[in-house]
């Protein structure tokens, strides 16, 4: 039943993506919807099975890499973890599948889009269930090229072909982390099967081994490199660069990939690999750190964007901030809790910020909104719902996953710990402010859209407002059904040995035992931003007017994404083509082949030409030639009888 | 089975003598007609000789690291008519056997003066390179070594491009000057050991001094075939330079030619010289695989670009088979397959707009995912291959040479993985520029998908990246007891040996 879930897609990414054209685009549409749809409702099942009735298993597939001291297989692993995975990709992929009928209905390479989408969830599949290091990096590169078609889907645009390559090229930077990671993991243990490296790992606590000429401690140094990886993957501080230009593609994939599923892999990661993070609190706490200041920061950058999908795609690396640190804190099912959570509004939200952008023919630019909530009511008030669980409103999703993940930052009683608190506690209200700026700027006040626009706004087809009304359904309602068997009494049973939480490092389960107002703190500041929001958008709408002039370096700075863009550009874009144009044409041209072939060959012809000046065939010339020898030489024999 | 290595390396030439007797008894009024019966006839043959070369694996015991297959006659002084293949070897006569049969279908059309002579250059061609790595006589290899030199330099000089001399000659003077000391390395063995049999100087052992020098002559030669950094510069230009199907066998077999070479004698031969020599190697490998992915990066033209990237992915080789252990060995010589097809194709699909538009500058293309879905969709493929891909036959080596660096010297390991970074930035920016965008001239619009005979080129090709990709055992399993037992002698190095020296080598000769 397993390799049916993960295989299906593949399938129906085979057969549309090689006869779509034949098919036709109904034909398409319904395959890969089809068997998304089966394997979504398989893995329900198997979340029954695996994570409610504890029967977790693993199946070998295929030998895959043999070489004697290095073997990986093909494998399917079923736990907890996986279960809740299938879960949630499934679920999201098979609505985002249904919701592309509708969205994608104008455009004119229907088959082509669905084989791509199939052909990430089947990539995603594959690494959720892997149950060795090289499987996983087969998912997640295969993700990554999903992406890479996707965000480049119209591919007669340059500004999506170049977020493509950026997309690729700078996971790949965390591939690098990744790669070393995984190198070093055989170097320590000899083996990359999950079990077999986690069995070892409290062995090789206090190990050090030589990393680039430094004696390092080995736990901590295969962590923070495999870290890396997550943090490309995941959008982190640094490596986050990509995911706003991402959402240069078709709104669907911005939901699918770059919010509920693929981004959230670097999570995933973490909670698979806590077995190993736990032995190394210096890894642990650089993961604190990198994801609470992702956190603040892209908060921060959501603030200041007009775009609506942009202040989503900020909103995203912001929670993604929430659920490393979590992890960090040891707090690894309430980061696999709010990344559940978090699939479903955050789907929601892009899906209705689709809806919008639907309704609006394309316009994305929130400065040419308003007014809209009359004209496109279900919308609104799914966009509500959303908002809602994203800022962490009871009872709806968000509040039990990241309040949970704020009092266990808290409960950690760390220093980081404490800086994730605070730091997680400020983005809360940024959060809250920039998601009510969104809903306020787009459906309240007075239309700023063109006459043209407005008369064609309707309200997206069922087919699109179906899949809407299911994710809304889980906004609401995945909170207070999951936080039991999540976080609560059962946690312990229903991970099992899926996720492995040190004695010393239990600051989820006394969560209950922080002071009550930090507790509260979260939904204060939460309530507090709506209300800022409101003021400042609805109230008195000249305000962000003269705020962003008092404050106007800070409103630039965020408006501008602190220059990160800018600054990778100039450090190492540029040089690098610099470099290779350097290399090539002064390297290659005129060093290597000036004195190789080109300069022995010059040599010699300007020698021959030099000897074949000497023969001019004037026998004056030969008799100087001559009398100038028997200068020289009679001069060396008097010289010399000295 | 005796006989079948000289049955494949010399059944080529039989094709050969055919495609004589028709240029020689050929209607001369109707030449179009003898030209294609020319094809057809290389076509069977090159066909003929990759089934052989398939019984040949099928036959080819896994479980042992000693020759098979040999024949043994005795021919002059020490040395002798020697063919045998083992793990390694045995892969790249496959490899080789099974490319001919695709450069004979890329030149199909697109060749069309001198066709015979074409035909018969690379019939010649094929029967040299098998036979360079069917050879267990070191005269005998060299012989077929200099010989590939020969076919190939035509196959630039007249069916080349516009500076096709240059390049022709840049490519003979490089490869030719380190052949050279490579024979004096040669004589200096046979007169040190009597013999120039392989398996015999496998198990010899000669003075560290001698060791030194050997080892160094031998590198000219293969340092300039791989080739590694900075002795690179004539293969950009030989491929820029070079017909489509030239490119495929250059890249895909002649530079194996190098590698292959370290494994085979380098490391058998002079295991102390060998480990005294990995740090500039590594060094080497290193330089190369950044220095030509930067290069890549800035390049204009297609074919220089691929060129450049062969260079990289050689660096990878290298480093492979120095690292002296298991994984990095066999991904090295998984690298080399993998990049033998993948880079071939890339090639191809450089020849498949070459062939519509005569030009390979990679501005005057752009969108042609409009107009030509199945050629975007192949290339794709390849490109990711290229790049490494999990799932194609591109990661496997990559991944495994890059496990045993990290090993060895994680200093190697970190260096030489930035690789994969710029690997994906010179392929993806490529990619773009030539596929995707808008469509802007009309030359470019008119151009037409894949034909049918292009789509059974690549066909094979794909197939096999993805196999390669996901159930590679079907090539790393042969190859296992050759490659332990090249390292067992290149460990020979660290281990202590109180009474070898040149004792030993005496003993030998005696």
């Amino acid at each position: 039943m397993a390799t049916a879930i993960v295989f299906l897609p593949l399938i129906a990414a085979i057969i549309v993506g090689l006869f779509g054209r034949t098919l036709g685009d109904r034909a398409s549409q319904l395959i890969t919807t089809g068997a998304v749809l089966v394997s979504a409702i398989l893995s329900v099942l198997v979340f029954k099975d695996v994570a409610l009735d504890h029967h977790t298993s693993t199946v070998t597939l295929l030998k895959w890499i043999d070489t004697g001291p290095l073997t990986v297989d093909w494998a399917i692993r079923l736990d907890t973890l996986t279960a809740v995975m299938l879960l949630v990709v499934n679920g999201v992929s098979s609505m985002v599948h249904v919701y592309s009928i509708g969205y994608m209905s104008h455009d004119h390479s229907k088959p082509r889009f669905m084989a791509y989408l199939s052909l990430f969830t089947f990539a995603m599949l594959m690494l959720v269930t892997a149950d060795n290091l090289v499987q996983m990096f087969f998912g997640w590169e295969g993700v990554g090229v999903a992406s890479y078609l996707l965000i480049g889907f119209w591919y007669d645009r340059p500004s999506a072909n170049a977020a493509a390559i950026k997309a690729f090229v700078v996971n790949r930077v965390g591939d690098f982390g990744f790669s070393l990671g995984i190198f070093a993991t055989f170097f320590m243990f000899g083996t990359l099967q999950f079990d077999q490296v986690f069995a070892a790992v409290p062995g090789a606590v206090g190990k050090t081994f030589e990393f680039l000429g430094y004696h390092v401690d080995a736990l901590t140094c295969t962590s923070i490199l495999l870290f890396i990886g997550a943090m490309g993957k995941s959008a982190q501080l640094g490596l986050h660069t990509w995911l706003p230009d991402a959402m240069e593609g078709p709104t669907p994939v911005s939901a699918l990939i770059h919010a509920a599923t693929m981004v959230t892999a670097g999570v995933f990661m973490l909670c698979r690999l806590s077995p190993m993070l736990e032995y190394s609190q210096d890894a642990l706490n650089v993961v604190v750190v990198i994801g609470g200041t992702t956190a603040i920061f892209a908060a921060s950058v959501g603030m200041a964007q007009n775009d609506i999908k942009r202040v989503i795609a900020y909103s995203t690396c912001s929670q993604l901030g929430y659920m490393f640190f979590a992890a960090g804190v040891s707090a690894y099912p309430a980061a696999m809790f709010h990344l559940a959570t978090h699939a479903s509004f955050k789907a929601l939200l892009f899906l209705g910020a689709g809806s919008v952008i639907h309704a609006m023919s394309g316009e994305q630019d929130m400065r040419k909104m308003g007014g809209l909530w009359k004209l496109i009511p279900v919308t609104y008030v799914l966009m509500w719902i959303g908002n809602l669980a994203l800022a962490g409103i009871p009872p709806f999703a968000g509040y039990f996953s990241k309040d949970a993940i704020l009092e266990a930052a808290y409960a950690a009683g760390t220093p980081v710990g404490y800086y994730a608190y605070w730091l997680g506690i400020a983005a809360a209200f940024l959060t809250s402010f920039y998601s009510w700026r969104l809903l306020f700027m787009t459906f309240h006040g007075k239309s700023r859209a063109d006459h043209h626009t407005l008369e064609h706004v309707h309200e997206s087809p069922s087919v699109m407002v179906v899949p809407l009304v299911v994710l809304a359904l889980g906004a609401i309602f995945a909170g207070w059904i999951g936080v039991d068997h999540f976080i609560g009494e059962d946690m312990g049973e229903f991970w099992g040995k899926s996720i492995l939480m040190l004695d010393t490092h239990q600051g989820l389960a006394h969560r209950d035992e922080i002071p009550p107002l930090m507790s509260y703190m979260a939904l204060i500041v939460g309530v507090a931003g709506i209300v800022l929001a409101w003021i400042f958008y609805v109230v008195s709408p000249g305000l962000p007017g003269a705020f962003t002039k008092a404050a106007k370096t800070l409103y630039e700075a965020c408006l501008n994404k602190w220059y990160f863009d800018e600054i990778y550009d100039f450090l190492i874009v540029k040089p690098s083509m610099w470099l290779g144009w350097g290399l090539w044409k002064g390297g290659d041209g005129m060093i290597i082949d000036g004195l190789g072939p080109d300069g022995v060959a010059a040599v010699t012809r300007g020698l021959s030409r030099r000897a074949s000046r000497l023969q001019t065939g004037y026998v004056y010339h030969y008799a100087f030639a001559m009398l100038i020898g028997v200068l020289c030489l009679v001069s060396w024999y008097l010289l010399s009888q000295r | 089975m005796t006989g079948i290595l000289s049955l494949i390396t010399f059944l080529p030439m039989v094709g050969v003598a055919g495609i004589l007797v028709l240029r020689l008894f050929g209607a001369a009024k109707d030449q179009a007609k003898t030209e294609t019966a020319g094809k057809w006839i290389a076509m069977a043959t090159t066909l003929a000789t990759f089934a052989l070369s398939i019984l040949l694996t099928a036959r080819f015991d896994r479980a042992t690291s000693a020759f098979q297959f040999v024949e043994d006659i005795p021919w002059f002084a020490g040395a002798g008519y020697r063919m045998g293949v083992d793990g390694i070897s045995v892969l790249f006569v496959l490899l080789t056997a099974f490319l001919l049969p695709i450069c004979i279908l890329a030149s199909w059309k697109s060749i069309e003066k001198r066709v015979l002579e074409y035909l018969i250059a690379f019939l010649v061609l094929e029967t040299l390179v098998i036979g360079v790595f069917c050879a267990l006589d070191i005269t005998l290899f060299y012989l077929f070594f200099e010989g590939g030199l020969l076919p190939m330099f035509l196959i630039i000089g007249i069916w080349g491009g516009q500076r096709r001399v240059y390049a022709a000659f840049k490519f003979f003077l490089y490869t030719f000057l380190g052949s050279v000391l490579m024979l004096l390395a040669i004589l200096a063995i046979y007169w040190q050991l009597g013999t120039t049999d392989i398996p015999t100087a496998m198990h010899s052992s000669l003075p560290k001094g001698m060791q030194t020098y050997l080892w160094l002559a031998f590198f000219a030669s293969f340092a300039v075939k791989v080739p590694m950094w900075p002795v690179h510069t004539w293969l950009p230009d030989a491929h820029v330079e070079a017909p489509t199907a030239g490119s495929v066998i250059l890249a895909g077999v002649l530079l194996k030619m190098g590698a292959y070479g370290f494994l085979r004698f380098s490391i058998p031969f002079f295991p102390d010289a060998s480990a005294t020599f990995t740090p500039l190697i590594f060094a080497l490998s290193v330089i190369a695989i950044i220095y030509t992915s930067l290069v890549a990066l800035a390049q204009e033209d297609m074919k220089k670009l691929i060129a450049y990237s062969s260079v990289a992915h050689m660096g990878f080789v290298t480093i492979g088979i120095f690292t002296m252990n298991q994984q990095g060995m066999q991904g090295a010589v998984l690298t080399m397959i993998s990049h033998g097809f993948v880079s071939g194709a890339l090639f191809l699909c450089v020849g498949v707009v070459y062939d519509r538009l005569h030009t390979r500058e990679i501005a005057r293309y752009g969108g042609l995912a409009e107009n030509m879905p199945k050629y975007s969709f192949v290339f794709m493929i390849f490109m990711m291959a290229s790049v490494g891909l999990p799932g194609t036959s591109g990661f496997v080596g990559e991944f495994l040479v890059l496990n045993g660096a990290f090993e060895a010297n994680s200093w190697v390991g970190f260096l030489a993985t930035t690789g994969i970074i710029l690997g994906a930035a010179y392929m993806l920016y490529l990619y773009r520029r030539v596929i995707f965008g808008k469509i802007t001239k009309d030359d470019v619009r008119a151009m037409l998908d894949l034909s049918w005979r292009e789509k059974l080129i690549f066909a094979p090709l794909i197939v096999l990246v993805f196999w390669m990709g996901i159930y590679p055992s079907s090539f790393l399993d042969p190859m296992k007891p050759a490659v332990s037992f090249v390292i067992d002698r290149g460990r020979i190095a660290s281990l202590p040996r109180p009474h070898l020296a040149a004792a030993d080598a005496v003993s030998v000769v005696k």
